[in-house]
């Protein structure tokens, strides 16, 4: 099982392994550290989204390092920039320990990110691990998101729960939570609508869903993941600050992998936020979720 | 304005002043703080060293470095590069020979093409013409059920098959029903697809042989990263782009891919996305998004939306009373009732990057409550008192709280926050404030 996902993982990072992290590798390839190795390091982070305060934190890191363990030769370098890269991305990220039944999962982004994808996609894995799954469609803003995810619901053969477009998101997760009950659901994953993080009015009512959800089961929602596009700069930075301020996100789904993005921002906000990455998205297809694992991660880039 | 950058330059400077002239050294120094800038508005790093070359070079070769303001002297020539790179603010769509005339949307997956194509149509038939909207999304689920949706909204035609049918197919039949229809623009929704995606980058290349269209718009998400160069470049090459559209702009990104994609393309940005509402379309111009890019909180847009929500006459009144000083604790009841219209100012101004830093330092919290209290110890103030807070003491004070029937603490308070907010309006820049006032108008 972990040798599927870990090709998965590989798969998925390859090209950025052959792009950006490919150029990184190359860097320590070259016998000596030079002056100009550090500044091409930094840059490098730039490039792939870090934000400038990561991309100097790293090196800087990695520079105390070589010099406090008088490392000269190239090679140890990059180890020592992979522990340090990994270290930042290995926050505590395993699920929590459910005994509640129904597992509430509550999953918001802003818009477009991809949440409804990657809802089916959590789905599918719940329901391959022998789970009784649900869907509340609570997206009852955006036209016709309640048919796209009942057309996911159909694919991988979970109820939907669903009220009118323009319904209380409230009173959907409401009825969903109350239905996955009378039928011995497991789990149950929450779509929500998209929304920017600066809109208060919104953010209000993501609050109350969650307020809702702890009203049927205070100990819920039991996992709040925040679905982050790889294509997005220094803002994911704010997205992940103010969903967590809002609803307290407990980890991140990174989609869209399989493009040419780095999203070297999860690095920045594991560093500053402490959120752990949870699942990576590689691709539109059901089975292109894989969990994200550091270790994996960060060899599979620089192997 | 220009708060953060000028900053940062005119601590550079701030060293060297004494020493007589600034080096060229001390330029490089600058331009270090420009660059950083720039690149935590998630401009393109290629871009931002070509950028901050020019203007490197223009600072070296004019005479900056003799000027008595060197701060403002450098921060203004990257303002002016950032405006005339993002140049030629032009929010019109260039019409076919003969209509029907055809306007494809590309882009990344999740990009906002589908409300776009729906917000365009609204625009296009606002300014007199007849569109048809054409539901060529066959991949992602329910969007060809998304645009039907929009259209029914706002009365306008889609057309639409089955998603089983091929895009290429859809868009023929489109065009037939246009000349139907005598629709005169025909606006076409496609799937969102990755740029190195060479199956779907040659079927937008099909379609788009069959649409003929005389625009072809790339959707970029303001809060695109470093990546935003290489998509543009992809999408320019493969299919030929004619301009840009910027959506979510109503957030707080900085919108660094803006000056990316029109580096690397060259095409005009022709609209941004200011919202999920289908009328939230806006023309764009390149002064205000470079005050963006550059972290200087668009005032513009806060004083645009004060003044959707707000009355003319109090925005004209605030606007007097900001440029004098003049602003007291009459003005801060009404204020108070007015943000009670508009949500809280402290939201408000969280949309406006910049902004939100001085947001944080307002009071928190202006609730139902909380509003109440204030209303009732303002008005238990006299008319004097209300005017020349600073008037007020002890005694008055206490007779203030028995009026209101709150305690001294509590007028304290207020006044307290009052003179933050006092503060804070005096950093607004007034003429600036004034000046794009009356460009709105
Ligand atoms: N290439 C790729 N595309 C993805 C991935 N995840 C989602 N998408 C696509 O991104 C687009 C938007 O996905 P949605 O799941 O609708 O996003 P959302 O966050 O639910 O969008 P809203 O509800 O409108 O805010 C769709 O076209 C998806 O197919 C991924 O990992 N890779
Ligand atoms: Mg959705």
């Amino acid at each position: 099982m972990f040798n599927l996902f870990k090709k998965k993982t590989e798969e998925a990072v390859k090209r950025t392994r052959e792009t950006w992290f490919g150029k990184i590798t190359r860097l320590f390839e070259r016998s000596s550290i030079e002056k100009e190795t550090w500044e091409e390091l930094e840059e490098l982070l730039i490039a792939a989204d870090t934000g400038v305060d990561t991309a100097t934190t790293l090196t800087q890191r990695v520079k105390e390092r070589v010099s406090r363990e008088k490392i000269s030769d190239a090679q140890q370098a990059r180890t020592a920039l992979m522990q340090e890269m990994a270290l930042i991305l290995k926050v505590n990220g395993n699920a929590p320990a459910v005994t509640a039944s129904p597992r509430v999962v509550l999953v918001v982004g802003v818009n477009g990110s991809g949440k409804t994808t990657s809802i089916a996609k959590l789905g599918y894995s719940f329901k391959r691990d022998g789970n009784k799954v649900m869907l509340a469609a609570a997206d009852t803003f955006r036209a016709a998101a309640i048919d796209q995810l009942k057309w996911w619901g159909e694919r991988i053969e979970a109820e939907v729960i669903a009220h009118q477009q323009g319904a209380d998101p409230g009173a959907v997760v409401f009825d969903a939570l109350q239905a996955a009950k009378n039928r011995g659901v497991q789990v149950v994953i929450v779509d929500t609508a998209g929304r920017l993080h600066t809109k208060f009015n919104l953010m209000e009512e993501l609050k109350k869903i969650r307020r809702v959800i702890q009203r049927i089961d205070p100990s819920g929602p039991h996992e709040t993941l925040l679905v982050l596009d790889a294509t997005t700069g220094q803002n994911g930075l704010n997205q992940a600050k103010h969903f967590t301020e809002a609803v307290g996100v407990s980890g991140i789904i990174l989609t869209k992998l399989d493009s040419t993005a780095k999203g070297g921002i999860v690095l920045a906000i594991c560093d500053q936020l402490k959120i752990p990455v949870r699942f990576i998205g590689t691709g539109e297809k059901l089975d292109d979720l894989a969990p994200f694992d550091p270790q994996t991660f960060v060899e599979a880039i620089m192997s | 304005m220009f708060e953060l950058l000028s900053e940062k330059i005119g601590q550079v400077f701030k060293k060297l002043s004494g020493k007589g002239g600034l080096t060229e050294k001390d330029v490089d120094e600058a331009m270090r703080q420009v660059r950083l800038a720039l690149l935590e508005a998630d401009v393109n790093l290629k871009v931002v060293k070509e950028f901050t070359a020019k203007v490197r070079e223009r600072v070296l070769t004019g005479q900056v470095l003799q000027s008595l303001t060197p701060t403002q002297q450098v921060v203004k020539i990257v303002h002016e590069e950032l405006t005339a790179i993002l140049g030629g603010g032009q929010s019109t769509l260039t019409p076919a020979g003969h209509p029907p005339s055809v306007l494809m949307l590309v882009g990344l997956q999740g990009s906002g093409k589908t409300t776009t194509a729906a917000k365009l149509g609204l625009h296009l038939r606002r300014s007199g013409q007849r569109p048809l909207l054409v539901a060529a999304d066959t991949r992602r689920p329910a969007a060809i059920e998304q645009l039907v949706v929009l259209g029914r909204q706002l009365d306008l035609p889609v057309y639409a098959e089955d998603q089983k049918a091929s895009p290429v197919k859809i868009c023929s039949h489109a065009l037939d029903r246009a000349r139907e229809l005598a629709a005169t623009w025909v606006v076409v929704d496609t799937q969102g697809r990755l740029h190195i995606d060479e199956a779907l980058m040659k079927e937008v290349v099909d379609v788009k042989k069959v649409l003929q269209p005389s625009e072809v718009l790339l959707v970029v998400d303001a809060m695109t990263g470093q990546e935003a160069v290489r998509v543009a470049e992809e999408f320019n090459t493969n299919v030929g782009l004619t301009g840009l559209i910027m959506t979510k702009m109503d957030g707080d990104a900085r919108g660094g891919a803006a000056l990316s994609v029109r580096t690397v393309t060259g095409v005009p940005i022709k609209f941004i996305g200011t919202g999920e509402k289908v009328d939230a379309l806006e023309a764009f111009y390149p002064d205000r998004m470079s005050s963006r890019i550059l972290g200087m909180g668009d005032m513009l847009t806060l004083i645009e939306k004060v003044e959707k929500t707000v009355d003319e006459k109090w925005a004209k009144d605030m606007e007097k009373k900001l440029r004098t000083a003049t602003f007291d604790l009459e003005d801060f009841l009404d204020q108070l009732r007015q943000v009670k219209k508009m949500g809280s100012l402290t939201h408000l101004m969280e949309m406006v990057p910049g902004l939100s830093a001085l947001s944080r330092r307002l009071p928190e919290g202006m609730d139902e409550q909380r509003m109440k209290k204030v209303e009732a110890i303002i008005l238990s103030m006299t008319r004097d008192e209300r005017r020349h807070p600073e008037i007020i003491d002890g005694s008055r004070r206490r007779r203030i709280a028995r009026g209101s029937g709150t305690t001294p603490q509590d007028v304290n308070q207020l006044l307290n926050q009052f003179r933050q907010v006092q503060k804070m309006m005096k950093q607004l820049d007034p003429s600036k404030a004034k000046r794009l006032l009356a460009n709105l108008k």
